[in-house]
């Protein structure tokens, strides 16, 4: 395991690079495929507005998995990230209409831990609002 | 009806195991929009240092999330589950999940509250090779809305 991101390279307030992700139905529908989370809410609008929410939602998990990405990309080896948490705060809403929502992902490093490791604090938006807080991840840095 | 707190610290007998294979590693990848070759490429992986390729930081949510089922099937665990939402998931990785890892899930209750209404569950499950090596532990608190 080898991050491409040396510590020596890094401080607090280091800043990773801004990642935005168009999501869609489409990635929605492959997401519960693949991750196996068939809930109604995140492919059936009719169910969605029924139990209250807006519409249909991204899985809370395809917003922490594609926030992850930022870090990652960061740290050059998917391996280095070795502690991750998110708190859902707001349901990602996917509208049916040939564009989708949009998630801005940005990061910078908040603590300089021992061992190499960092912890990075990530900022995760959907139309300008928090969809995530508290979303954290630890970083063991080469 | 509030959680008992009493289910805190009870445990679930160990799932069957789970064998991790490539490709589901490689559809994982792609649902999340990832590129990285150390996913899909064993050779990549190995450069990088790992015996075969590993899986996205949040792969292991595809286990912990069938896994964490017994939970709530628990006669005692009272939570309406038409009224869930996801509220909280944390990931600890020992080292990554990789192919060809045979893995066994098994969940506890690792914390129950009620704040405004809402009843919160958190269950931990421990990821583990069928030989005992710890892999990853998650934690996943979920919402029920409205309940307690």
């Amino acid at each position: 395991m080898a991050a491409v991101v040396r510590s020596a390279d890094v401080e607090v307030g280091t800043e990773l690079p801004e990642q935005v992700t168009p999501v869609t139905r489409a990635d929605l529908v492959r997401y519960a495929g693949a991750s196996g989370d068939f809930n109604v809410i995140h492919w059936n609008e009719r169910v969605a507005t029924e139990v209250g929410l807006p519409g249909v939602i991204a899985h809370g998990m395809l917003t922490a998995g594609l926030a992850a990405r930022a870090v990652t990309a960061w740290a050059g080896d998917p391996g280095a990230l070795v502690e991750y948490s998110v708190r859902f705060s707001r349901p990602v809403v996917v509208p049916d209409d040939g564009v989708g929502a949009e998630l801005v992902v940005r990061g910078r490093v908040a603590a300089v831990l021992e061992d190499g490791r960092v912890r990075v604090d990530l900022t995760v938006t959907s139309g300008g609002e928090k969809v995530l807080s508290l979303a954290r991840a630890v970083v063991a840095l080469s | 009806m509030a959680l008992d707190a009493g289910l805190v610290g009870r445990s679930y007998p160990p799932s069957v195991v789970y064998e991790v294979g490539r490709e589901k590693i490689a559809e994982f990848a792609t649902a999340i929009g990832d590129p990285d070759p150390v996913y899909r490429d064993p050779a990549a992986a190995r450069a990088a240092g790992h015996p075969d390729v590993i899986a996205p930081p949040t792969f292991a949510i595809v286990l912990s999330l069938g896994a964490g089922n017994v939970v709530l099937e628990d006669p005692d665990v009272a939570i309406d589950y038409s009224r869930v939402v996801h509220g909280e998931q944390k990931f600890v990785h020992h080292r990554p999940i990789r192919a060809g890892d045979r893995l066994v899930a098994t969940a506890s209750v690792e914390a129950v509250r009620s704040v405004a209404g809402n009843d919160m569950l958190t269950t931990r499950v421990d990821l583990a090779t069928e030989d005992g090596e710890p892999v990853c532990r998650t934690s996943s608190m979920l919402v029920a809305r409205g309940t307690a």
